[in-house]
């Protein structure tokens, strides 16, 4: 993965979330607080301007993935901006700052997603089968550390991890929350998709997609 | 003297409430750290470590953090991990109600009171559970205490 397909990334799902914004704050307003796809869409415009502006030099993944977690700490609000910036600079901490070239391996995708998942789990106090964006990201991780140990391609990876998100999102679906503001409703966060999970499938489908386009 | 930073989502709260407490503890620093960097609803993880070295700066006895909702409480503690151990030994943070937690606690600490103190003093309002299970029990940043994993923070 290199530094291009990091940015291809990031625009494609400030695009996407933008789309999307009313369907997730939606989903939110259900079981939350109404705001998710707003919020998240206002930080990936900031993050996209910051980009377009050349606050980071596009050759290196690792001053993007530092750049995107600073720019959605500070913009998102709530816990999503918390989760999301950790994650992001999680990821970036694993590779290192001058890679570039051909950039990072399907392994050092995987591994950058992984410290991504436990940053947002240790962050959270949370784990999978409590209708968090866990229950979208951890079976994504999973299925792209066995894609990489099965000598996958990026694109082929990344899509089957893209798969497993969604997956594990509509399984939020019967899920009571004890998480977040949603447990504050109790049983009847049962029948609602986690916005959270849905929303990091999206962005799991715009990096699967944009890898597949590079 | 013990300073106060109040953290939430909305910045016209915080705002209205420092405006409260300079009437009932005109001498107790308030420094406030309500919603992102854009003025929207919600917190910051770099407005609250801003605020936090404001308030750290002016006040050598240390603050106390209240939160408005729990979601406020992610955000504190990404900006912990980056403040400076030395820093980070002089906050505290309460379980308190933000608005009776912050008055009791600016008349506690306006009154002379020790860090520890001023927290409890910001407890008595309410059992309103902000932070983790796992935060430590006296309120100091996770990863102070002795056989603790340090946090790793992100730079």
């Amino acid at each position: 993965m290199s530094g291009a397909l990091v940015v291809a990334w990031l625009r494609l799902a400030a695009s996407r979330v933008a789309a999307e914004r009313m369907r997730l704050t939606d989903l939110d307003a259900a079981i939350g607080d109404g705001d998710h796809g707003i919020n998240l869409a206002r930080g990936l415009a900031v993050l996209e301007a910051r980009l377009a502006a050349g606050d980071v030099s596009m050759e290196a993944p690792a001053p993007i993935l530092a750049l995107a977690g600073r720019t959605i700490t500070g913009t998102v609000g709530g816990a999503s901006g918390a989760l999301y910036g950790r994650a992001l600079l999680r990821a970036a901490a694993t590779v290192e700052p001058g890679h570039v070239g051909a950039g990072m391996s399907v392994a050092q995708v995987a591994a950058a997603l992984r410290a991504a998942v436990d940053g947002i789990a240790a962050l959270g106090r949370s784990r999978p089968g409590e209708k968090t964006m866990l229950d979208a990201l951890v079976p994504a991780v999973t299925a792209l550390e066995a894609a990489a140990a099965a000598g996958s391609g990026l694109p082929d990876a990344l899509l089957r991890a893209a798969d497993a998100a969604d997956a594990g999102a509509w399984a939020t679906l019967p899920l009571l929350a004890t998480k977040g503001r949603a447990s504050y409703l109790g049983e009847r966060s049962i029948g609602h998709l986690d916005p959270g999970a849905v929303s990091s499938t999206l962005l799991l489908r715009a990096l699967a997609d944009a890898a597949a386009g590079a | 003297m013990v300073a106060l930073v109040l953290v939430g989502h909305s910045p016209e709260l915080l705002r209205g409430l420092r405006a409260m407490l300079a009437q009932a503890a005109p001498a107790v620093p308030v420094v406030v750290a309500g919603g992102t960097d854009g003025g929207a609803l919600g917190t910051s993880a770099p407005r609250i470590l801003h605020a936090l070295r404001s308030a750290l700066a002016d006040s050598p006895d240390g603050t106390i953090v209240l939160l408005d909702l729990g979601s406020a409480a992610l955000a504190l503690e990404m900006a912990l991990d980056d403040l400076e151990p030395s820093a980070r030994a002089r906050v505290r943070v309460s379980r308190g109600a933000l608005v009776e937690g912050a008055v009791r606690a600016a008349v506690q600490a306006a009154g002379g009171g020790s860090l520890a103190a001023v927290l409890a003093a910001s407890e008595m309002s309410a059992a309103l559970d902000k932070l983790p299970d796992d935060w430590p029990a006296d309120g100091a940043a996770p990863g102070t205490h002795p056989g603790q994993t340090p946090g790793r923070p992100d730079r």
